[in-house]
């Protein structure tokens, strides 16, 4: 039981830091620009489809470093070429974009490489069990995962508070028609930061590829749980999107790693009971529900408190 | 008589910094009273405590002897305040003559009925046409409203304040940006439309300020400083050290 | 919903030309219903416009939400499957208990399983407009169609929940086995939902709706709660969903997780954008081509979703009023009557467009034909490409980069064309 803990909080830990590096290009998209990018989960993807591709031809580390460049670079494309030119049409028409956005990277990606999981393995460097608690071996790669994560999450810190750009970006998280009055070049800015931004959903995808499966409906099954990191922590909020990110992790993994459900704690309901919805739920197991708990804290935090945590904006 | 508005002690704070600071006013039946005051004084805060579009942090709001601090702007609305806006604040999609039928719905009783056809409504069409025709709009009402002119916008603005019958009316700064001869005309539809209302005006165009108020009041930082005739005002050494004395007249 | 511009005929005194106008074009729709299958009268037609039937449906109880109240949702197809759902309960209800409830009556009660669960959710979901109502609207929808794995007893898990439509009482002797009855039921069922809700939009509440789409902040103070305006539109999209779900329960005899799922909201949401959501005829066209094209495509490539994927975003960028709003935008041109001078510079465009298009689709077709072990030719207007073969990618070359530079210079002219007819429908008073 112990052990079941402290794996899973390893693994929860783990995801949450994931989640982080793409919340955080999300939310500062999203408070700089007033887009909610759908297609944020689906840069994820690629990140994880071009290190798959890249380490097959050039080997994981150059990977590393190009697959997030490539990812960046198409993220400062589709923002010079779509969302500056569907700005002047509203925020629907930019949502809508980047709606359409992901259901086309999401076919490419099938297209390209099927809809079956890839064989992107763990470079052999990184393959070996790094300590054992109880008789479980935890992967290195994993601890790898969380020290790029961690070293990431540093560089952001330090860029955004001690560089210039970090300040605009800090002011536009709040103020954003502030910065545009203030004579900054919002375009190239905003250029950067969806750049960027992308980048970091890429370099997740990158590392996560090996551990967590590549596939191609891995943004669509992402880009929920993204959705709810980012509104629960709320929509503005840095220092937020990191503490719904591990909490959501964190939740999540403890949620399929228990098992069991009302039936196997209190014993099966009366037979003559017959099937009905009263017996489905009885027997729906943990790792059943565990799907559904992100999209449930969404809606009641939409409902009770759309500022989230620690936002502070609604929209 | 119970005054048509009253503000008892409003506060107003965002975060730590105090917006409104012990504003109280008081707005006679009938009354027709401009606010006036520096840029940044609070006015269209002020308006916005009034309207319902935010709460005061302490103090009261009355409408005719009645509490609405606190009330949501379209249960104020309804009990008989109405108010235009200083950015130009209509139903740009809509044609001219929709957004004055819009805005003569409620009022005549129709709420939120969906099993009437808006056309066979004869009432609503007549109602309509007059106001069309006080504004001055009538040949234009088939344009969109996103497409008049500005001085055309803040006519219709101003139709639409005063479309449902409000008794009460807040026009914010109706005059902003108009020249000479729109600023004339604006002023005389504006006496014409609010005879026998109350009438509680922002501006900043004095001529229009002292051509029209029965009484002034100063705003400066989040409080009132002077409130009187027009007359008092204008002899009153605060509000010429604080806000008359820097304008280049 | 029309355009400001056709709110001259709805001014007191409707002019008698505009209310014939107006009164014909209904029934053309209505008479094409009737006689379509008479002319079209295969087993594949049938179906084809039996899903296209239930597809308008569907598309105009979305755009209560979108077009006329501003309320983008992801999650409508919820609404749909519940109907759905309710509808095959009720016919497996009806059969077993001996009901009298003859199958035309059906689709009401999945419009009223639609209503129902608008009626739960919407007060709370309604609350908010905007980027919040857009993610509760996906939240709920995956949380409703990941229940409904769970709930067996309601949902029938993975297969579902299956019905047989014949086994209800005959009404007029209609067994509705055949296809073609299915399809009159749907053809009625269409006709008398478009015009109950093109009626909504001409009620008060349908104005006061599109004004809280254009600006909740000013619907207050002109006496309305948005929230309230905002919850009875819900109710209605969310009941007419109810009953395309109960249409196409008949038609499949099936309800199951798929109608819930995330692929039909964005299916409607994609028709209904497409066709415009400006104009109340908008979604009925974005209905109709999206309906055709899933069919189309789906024998001639594996990737059709991709190009719906393209289409759309070329629509969102290019023509966000979609084909509706393409079409009403020359309607002042076409009355000046100055459409002639733009119509030779659309030809003219047509070409270098269509030969980036084939180029397009050569790469894309090359592309998805290898990676998927198919290596059958690539037909485009009789020319017979080998899919990645060097000839194909050198076609595919030029086609796209001379196609791009050449449309570029031809749309220019397009819009030079435009500007001169447009100064002078504007003259002759036609354009604001």
């Amino acid at each position: 039981m112990l052990e079941l803990i402290v794996i899973s909080t390893l693994n929860g830990l783990l995801f949450g830091m994931l989640l982080f590096l793409l919340s955080s290009g999300l939310t500062v998209i999203f408070s700089m620009m007033g887009v909610l990018n759908f297609a944020h989960a689906s840069f994820y993807m690629l990140g994880a489809f071009f290190g798959f591709q890249l380490t097959k031809w050039i080997g994981f580390w150059p990977a590393l470093l190009l697959a997030p460049l490539l990812v960046g670079a198409i993220g400062m494309a589709v923002e010079r070429y779509g969302l500056r030119n569907t700005h002047k049409h509203g925020h629907v028409a930019e949502l809508l974009l980047t709606f359409g956005l992901a259901f086309a990277i999401e076919e490419i990606v099938a297209m390209m490489w099927g809809r079956s999981p890839v064989d992107y393995r763990v470079p052999a460097l990184l393959d070996f069990p790094a300590f054992t608690i109880f008789s479980t071996n935890y992967p290195a790669y994993k601890i790898f995962m969380l020290a790029v994560s961690i070293v990431i999450f540093v560089a952001l810190l330090i860029v955004l508070k001690r560089t210039r750009v970090g300040l605009i970006v800090q002011a536009a998280l709040t103020h954003p028609h502030m910065v545009g009055h203030l004579g900054h070049n919002v375009g190239r800015v905003f250029m950067l930061v969806f750049g960027v931004g992308s980048a970091l959903a890429g370099i997740a995808g990158v590392i996560a590829g090996p551990a967590l499966v590549t596939q191609s409906d891995m943004a669509a099954a992402l880009g929920p749980i993204l959705f709810v990191v980012i509104v629960f922590g709320g929509l503005g909020s840095l220092p937020g999107a990191f503490i719904a990110s591990l909490v959501i992790g964190l939740v999540q993994t403890f949620a399929v790693a228990l098992n069991g459900s009302l039936a196997s704690a209190f014993g099966p309901l009366d037979p003559s009971a017959g099937p009905s919805v009263l017996t489905d739920i009885w027997n729906v197991t943990i790792a059943q529900v565990a799907p559904i708990v992100p999209y449930l804290l969404l809606v009641i935090i939409l409902i009770v408190r759309p500022m989230g945590l620690m936002g502070t904006r609604e929209s | 008589m119970t005054a048509a508005i009253e503000l008892n002690a409003v506060e107003k704070r965002f975060g730590n910094v105090g917006i409104i600071r012990d504003l109280n006013l008081s707005v006679a039946q009938g009354e027709r009273h401009a606010i006036i005051g520096p840029n940044g004084a609070g006015k269209s805060t002020t308006f916005n405590l009034i309207s319902g579009h935010i709460r005061p942090s302490s103090g009261e709001v009355r409408l005719n002897g009645d509490v609405i601090s606190g009330l949501r702007p379209f249960e104020i609305n309804r009990r008989g305040l109405s108010r235009s806006f200083q950015v130009t604040n209509v139903f740009s999609r809509m044609s001219v003559w929709e957004n004055v039928r819009c805005a003569v719905l409620w009022a005549t009783g129709h709420r939120y009925a969906f099993w009437k056809n808006v056309d066979s409504l004869p009432e609503v069409r007549e109602r309509t046409s007059q106001i069309l025709d006080d504004i001055h709009l009538t040949h234009r009402r088939d344009v969109p409203a996103g497409l008049l002119t500005y001085a055309e916008q803040r006519e219709l603005e101003i139709g639409i304040t005063i479309a449902g019958g409000a008794n009460v009316v807040l026009l914010d700064e109706p005059t902003a940006g108009m020249s000479h001869a729109e600023t004339d005309r604006a002023v005389a539809l504006i006496r014409r439309l609010t005879e026998g209302k109350t009438l509680v005006i922002v501006e900043h165009d004095m001529s229009v300020v002292f051509g029209l108020a029965d009484r002034i009041s100063v705003l400066v930082y989040g409080h009132i400083i002077a409130s009187g005739t027009p007359e008092e005002i204008r002899r009153d050494p605060k509000v010429k050290e604080a806000y008359l004395g820097e304008e280049a007249h | 919903m029309n355009a400001t511009t056709t709110s001259a005929s709805n001014i007191s005194g409707k002019s008698a030309g505009d209310s014939l106008r107006f009164y014909g074009v209904w029934l053309v729709g209505i008479a094409t219903l009737i006689v379509l299958p008479m002319i079209f009268s295969s087993g594949g037609s049938l179906t084809s416009f039996s899903l296209i039937g239930i597809a308008i449906v569907f598309a105009l109880s979305y755009n209560i939400l979108l077009g006329q109240t501003g309320l983008l949702s992801f999650g409508h197809a919820v609404h749909y499957g519940l109907g759905g759902f309710a509808a095959c309960h009720v016919m497996n209800a009806v059969v077993s208990h001996g009901w009298p409830v003859p199958l035309p009556f059906i689709p009401l009660f999945g419009g009223l399983g639609g209503l129902a669960f608008a009626m739960i959710i919407g007060w709370v979901m309604t609350k908010r407009a905007g980027t919040v109502f857009s993610m509760i609207s996906l939240g709920i929808a995956e949380l409703v169609a990941s229940s409904s794995l769970i709930l067996r007893s309601v949902f029938g898990g993975e297969s579902g929940i299956s019905t047989d439509r014949t086994a209800l009482p005959k009404m007029f002797g209609w067994t509705f086995g055949p296809q073609i009855q299915v399809y009159y039921l749907i053809a009625f069922w269409l006709v008398i939902s478009a015009i109950a809700m093109y009626a909504l939009t001409r009620t008060p509440l349908g104005r006061i709706s599109n004004a809280v789409r254009d600006n909740p902040e000013r619907v207050q103070f002109i006496g309305y709660d948005p929230h309230v305006v905002r919850y009875i539109a819900f109710c209605f999209a969310g009941f007419f969903a109810g009953v395309a779900g109960g249409l196409a329960a008949i038609n499949f005899e099936i309800a199951n997780a798929a109608y819930l799922g995330a692929i039909q909201s964005g299916l409607v949401l994609f028709s209904t954008f497409i066709g415009g959501v400006a104009f109340f005829f908008g979604p009925i066209l974005g209905a109709i081509l999206v309906t055709y094209l899933q069919l189309g495509l789906t024998s001639v490539t594996g990737v059709w979703q991709l190009y719906f994927g393209i289409i759309f975003i070329g629509i969102v960028m290019l023509s966000p009023g979609g084909i509706a709003g393409l079409i009403m935008m020359h309607r002042p041109l076409a009355r000046a009557g100055t459409l002639q001078t733009v119509i030779p510079s659309y030809v003219v465009a047509a070409v270098p467009t269509l030969a980036l298009a084939c180029g397009v689709i050569l790469t894309i077709e090359s592309i998805a034909r290898t990676h998927s072990g198919q290596s059958s030719p690539i037909n485009l207007f009789g020319v017979a490409f080998t899919p990645a073969s060097p000839m194909t990618w050198a076609s595919a070359a030029i086609l796209i980069v001379v196609g791009f530079f050449v449309a570029r210079l031809s749309w220019r002219r397009v819009a030079d064309a435009w500007d001169r007819a447009a100064t002078i429908a504007r003259d002759r008073g036609y354009l604001a």
